[in-house]
């Protein structure tokens, strides 16, 4: 539905931004444009909202060429998140959230309405739409960056590298919430970042830039398997090439049968069998094998002398990933938010497997083992 | 003290409203001019560093030979005491205009832009907005100006307070020239009074307050 065809950028005469590139993105996809600085990554972004005219080339969605429209209505249907995130600081919250449908003239209802809907997509509580940016933090204000990029229903959304500008962590969960709305959502998002971990978790597809040249266009599946020449080779890079040879690419390749009981069973029950199996976590589910929530030896302590009930005593909080999901980024997850393990779900929660801190050890060390003994039988183990 | 107001009240009062009158007509003729002209040409760095530097050279002219030479040009009288007053308070209006403008966080000015702001809207709900404690500090220290110098325009036959003074010190009556001062100085303290509330309240909530 987004058609780049032969887009060239040059600047001051002679230098070429972006020089003949060629793309389609389908609706719904999620692309990342990633490359050096100076790649001319962000200029072919900020070419399909006009913000840079292009100087030859054309740019359509949906059939219709974009340069044929008046740029300001066109900026109006398309979300762009930057960096520097840009809250206008005179406005609130929610005056920064409806700015584009105030922009269209949406009533105050439909407005209002919209507000309370976004602030929910993210997390934050309704009590924010009254406050100013400056009483938020950076992650926080980011959060009513990207949704505001999405007030207006736009169906293209694009984001000029989102998260640099944040801590590993709050980017790590931005990053999660985001790839969450585009699912949920079904927009087309695009986005420039520099860092290779964040395209490969967040894209459909990549289009790797150098020099204002597109160098490879695929998914992160075939990019990290074949990529297409030394200079894509580099930009992965060999350590992540190493880490994502594994036959085990999906979590259900890595996980194990965890130990789970049923909401009704009593405390007693639930001692007995974290005993049995020398746990120090169980996961509770009803009797559908559906995931509730789990409870901790802790919490089992301090209920048992009180006498409480499974229900009551189990924590609802938690964090879980999907059977399709790949291994890296649970990976990441438990070594980043060291989080102790993970419970593995379908698409209907019900709990079918779990990753731990232990199991994904010995993936570790049977990668690296496996390296070492296969390196004398195949010869074509070149890049150790 | 009684005597000299009984002789002289009416006429300082008479004065002391021709005095107002001229400056405020000076000072609202000169932010119709300054704050336009500023927010139109701050976002082009050669055009407001010109018109500054013209500002400035102009702003170093003594007042009173300003005052002067607007008399072949436009004859004696209010009107032109009152270009020539609303010229000299354009400096400080314009330069807080265009650096209030200028100050704005450049993304925020982009962000707007990207989402599809017109022009007119960037400047009317982005840059006004935050721009205008700025602007209205260099209107309240305009009025101060305005006010002071608004004395000397008796010189070229405008009336004000300015009366006062120069028949003092042509008689050698000196409570004529302290009770013109007087005045003079309690239109500036009130004028800068006001306006301080008026910024205080035009300040967008949003500027104020901090996490």
């Amino acid at each position: 539905m987004l058609s780049i065809k032969n887009l060239t950028k040059i600047y001051g005469g002679n230098k070429k931004a972006v020089n003949d590139i060629s793309l389609d993105i389908e609706e719904g996809e999620f692309i990342a444009f990633i490359g050096t600085s100076g790649s001319g990554k962000t200029t072919a972004l900020r070419m399909i909202n006009r913000m840079i005219e292009p100087t030859s080339g054309t740019i359509t969605i949906n059939g219709e060429d974009i340069t044929k429209k008046n740029p300001v209505e066109l900026r109006r249907k398309i979300g762009y998140v930057i960096q520097q995130i840009g809250l206008l600081p005179h406005m609130t919250i929610k005056e920064n959230i409806t700015l584009v449908p105030r922009l269209l003239k949406w009533s105050d209802e439909d407005k209002d309405k919209k507000a309370k809907e976004l602030i929910k997509l993210v997390d934050l509580p309704e009590e924010f739409l009254d406050r100013y940016p400056s009483e938020l933090s950076g992650g926080q204000q980011q959060r009513i960056g990207v949704v505001r990029a999405l007030a207006a229903e736009q169906d293209i959304i694009l984001m000029d590298e989102p998260f640099g500008a944040l801590d590993p962590i709050t980017r790590d969960t931005l990053q999660d919430l985001v790839k969450e709305l585009q699912q949920k959502l079904g927009k087309t998002f695009i986005f420039v970042t520099h860092d290779m971990d964040e395209a490969i978790k967040l894209a459909d597809r990549i289009c790797i830039m150098s020099h204002g040249e597109i160098i490879q266009f695929d998914t992160p599946d075939e990019i990290l398997r074949n990529p297409a020449n030394d200079f894509v080779r580099d930009f992965i890079g060999q350590g992540r090439l190493i880490q994502d040879r594994p036959n085990m690419r999906t979590v259900a390749d890595a996980m194990i049968t965890p130990v789970s009981i049923t909401i009704d069973k009593s405390i007693n029950d639930c001692i007995a069998l974290m005993r049995e199996k020398r746990i120090d976590t169980i996961l509770i589910t009803d009797s559908h094998k559906k995931l509730l929530g789990f409870i901790d030896i802790e919490d089992i302590n301090e209920g048992y002398r009180k006498g409480m009930d499974i229900v009551d005593l189990m924590g609802r909080d938690i964090y879980k990933i999907g059977i399709d999901s790949k291994l890296q980024d649970s990976v990441r997850t438990i070594l980043k938010r060291n989080v102790r393990n993970i419970p593995v779900v379908d698409d209907n929660n019900t709990l079918i497997g779990l990753i731990t801190r232990s199991n994904l050890v010995d993936i570790v060390y049977d990668t690296i083992w496996g390296e070492e003994t296969s390196l004398p039988v195949t010869s074509g183990a070149d890049e150790v | 003290m009684m005597e000299f107001l009984s002789v002289n009240g009416s006429e300082l009062l008479v004065k002391t409203w021709e005095h107002f009158y001229l400056s405020i007509i000076s000072l609202i003729i000169g932010i119709l001019i300054a704050v336009p002209l500023g927010m139109a040409i701050a976002n082009t760095k050669k055009v407001s560093n010109y018109v500054l530097t013209t500002a400035g050279v102009l702003q170093t002219v003594p007042t009173l030979a300003v005052l002067a030479l607007m008399i072949p040009l436009f004859g004696v009288g209010r009107v032109p005491a009152i270009i020539a007053l609303s010229a000299y308070i354009l400096l400080p209006i314009l330069n807080n205009t265009i650096i209030g403008v200028k100050n704005i966080d450049p993304n925020v000015k982009e962000a707007a832009k990207s989402m599809g702001m017109t022009r007119m809207q960037l400047i009317w709900n982005v840059e006004l907005p935050i721009a205008i404690p700025l602007i209205l500090s260099g209107i309240r220290l305009s009025s101060v100006y305005v006010i002071s110098w608004a004395t000397l325009a008796s010189y070229i036959g405008a009336g004000g307070l300015g009366d006062f003074v120069f028949n003092g010190l042509n008689s050698y009556q000196p409570e004529l020239i302290i009770s013109a001062a007087v005045m003079v100085t309690l239109l500036a303290l009130i004028a800068d009074f006001i306006l301080s509330l008026t910024e205080k309240w035009a300040t967008p909530k949003g500027l104020k307050v901090s996490r």
